[in-house]
């Protein structure tokens, strides 16, 4: 039986140059142009990156939850003081756990950790009127009361752990080494403001000397300025609303 | 017979040889160059609608945090992590509490359901990335996704493709920090970029990565 293709002879017919097929070819052309601006199958591969949505789980995510109870390894935190802050006794731990060493290092570390996470309530110099609190956030520890100057580091650990009051836990934005770090770098914080001329090398004792003897008598209100730190009475309260 | 064509038509047979290979070049350029390079295709410079039109400037030069407070894995892992609604309600429990605007995250956190953002910054899946290591060599945040410290809305502000890595992984010294200024967004290099960059290049053992191995992987 004789195969008769009546299509293929007016497809063909098709391709023979006639006025419209010219313009066919020419915007196909130019269709292909704008179709190479198409994300295709190889920019979105089958898997899921982080966070990504998920139609197969009930809330949307294709991260999963691990069971309840699960321990990563190595996260077992059978070191209990060093990841409560507090020792067998249930007291506050008052050194850093020596598992760290406190070096310039670590207090570097604790610093940039400070100024990261807690600068924008507690500031950078720790007095509590961070950027977060003068915009109406609940009036932050200020580092340079009595209150804190003779709480144990063991409870700084426990408050960025756990939380206190309106500040919530940073147990996890900020890992325990880092919360320690940034417990010892507090210390140096309070000690900024409350030296004692003694504790000074001799030839900063000289500089804060000569510094002491040309400022003028501290006003009544050196306690809300950055100057005031080191006297007994609270730093300033009112907030101020920019 | 007549003349089939009048002695008009060479000039047109002429214009259409020549004007043909004109249109050609122009059509190809627009194909190989010009639209793949549009925003159009790689998204770059467009604002997405977001469930919460979140602003960056604010946030950063606006309140001074640190891209870190919220980003906690850039430094460490190959992705910068989105925050959790809880880093949002570290402060929006206490502050913006009646703000109509951000209902979908008091709701996403009432509900435990994740809130769905549009990603702006989205690699082909076949590009292997990890941001730990551009931090840790003193690429800042800001040379790769712009002054986002200026961004009401976010927007991509590179066009992510292969020949704009490739700028930089072929001439580090051109765009890399001192590690200390990598989340600065106020950061002007010492004299030269060039220079700075040498030197930097020299002390962090920074090397030209262009093996196709090294993000094709």
């Amino acid at each position: 039986m004789p195969v008769r293709c009546p299509k293929l002879s007016t497809d063909l017919a098709l391709l023979r140059p006639r006025s419209g097929s010219w313009a066919a070819a020419a915007l196909l052309v130019v269709a292909s142009a704008f179709a190479t601006g198409c994300r295709q199958d190889m920019h979105d591969a089958p898997r899921y990156d982080p966070y990504e949505k998920s139609p197969l789980f009930a809330n949307g995510t294709s991260a999963r939850e691990p069971v309840p109870g699960t321990v990563a390894r190595g996260h077992l935190h059978e070191d209990a003081a060093f990841y409560t802050g507090k020792g067998a006794d249930g007291q506050w731990l008052t050194t850093v756990p020596a598992k760290l060493k406190v070096d310039e290092k670590l207090l570097r570390r604790g610093q940039d950790r400070f100024n990261i996470f807690c600068s924008p309530c507690h500031s950078r110099v720790g007095d509590g009127n961070g950027m977060i609190v003068r915009r109406g956030y609940k009036q932050a520890g200020n580092f340079h009361s009595d209150r804190l100057r003779s709480s144990q580091i063991g409870y700084f650990f426990d408050v960025m752990t756990n939380g206190f009051g309106q500040m919530p836990s940073y147990a996890a934005q900020v890992r325990a080494e880092d919360r320690w770090a940034i417990a010892a770098y507090i210390r140096v914080l309070q000690f900024s403001q409350h030296a004692k001329l003694a504790e000074l090398p001799s030839e900063l004792r000289q500089e804060a000397a000569n510094a002491a003897a040309a400022e003028p008598e501290p006003g009544p209100h050196a306690g809300a300025g950055w100057g005031g730190f080191g006297e007994q009475q609270p730093v300033a309260k009112e907030t101020h609303h920019e | 017979m007549a003349q089939l064509f009048s002695r008009t038509a060479n000039t047109i047979a002429k214009f259409s040889i020549y004007g043909g290979a004109v249109l050609a070049g122009a059509l190809g350029w627009l194909v190989i160059s010009a639209a793949p390079r549009s925003s159009y295709a790689n998204g770059q410079g467009v604002v997405y609608k977001q469930p919460v039109p979140f602003s960056h400037d604010h946030h950063t030069a606006g309140l001074g945090i640190d891209c870190r407070y919220c980003h906690t894995s850039v430094e460490e892992a190959a992705f910068a992590g989105i925050p959790p609604i809880a880093t949002c309600m570290n402060c929006h429990k206490n502050i913006w509490t009646n703000a109509q605007l951000l209902e979908p995250i008091r709701e996403a956190f009432r509900t435990e359901t994740p809130v769905q953002w549009r990603r702006v910054n989205d690699l082909p899946d076949f590009v292997y990335f990890n941001h730990s290591i551009h931090v840790a060599k003193g690429v800042s945040c800001f040379v790769c996704h712009g002054e986002v410290n200026k961004m009401p809305l976010l927007y991509q502000q590179a066009s992510l493709q292969m020949e704009w890595c490739l700028d930089c992984h072929r001439n580090p010294e051109k765009y890399v920090r001192p590690r200390s200024e990598i989340f600065n967004w106020d950061y002007q290099p010492v004299g030269s970029q060039l220079e700075v960059g040498k030197k930097l290049v020299a002390d962090y053992h920074i090397q030209s990565m262009t093996n196709c191995s090294t993000c094709h992987r």
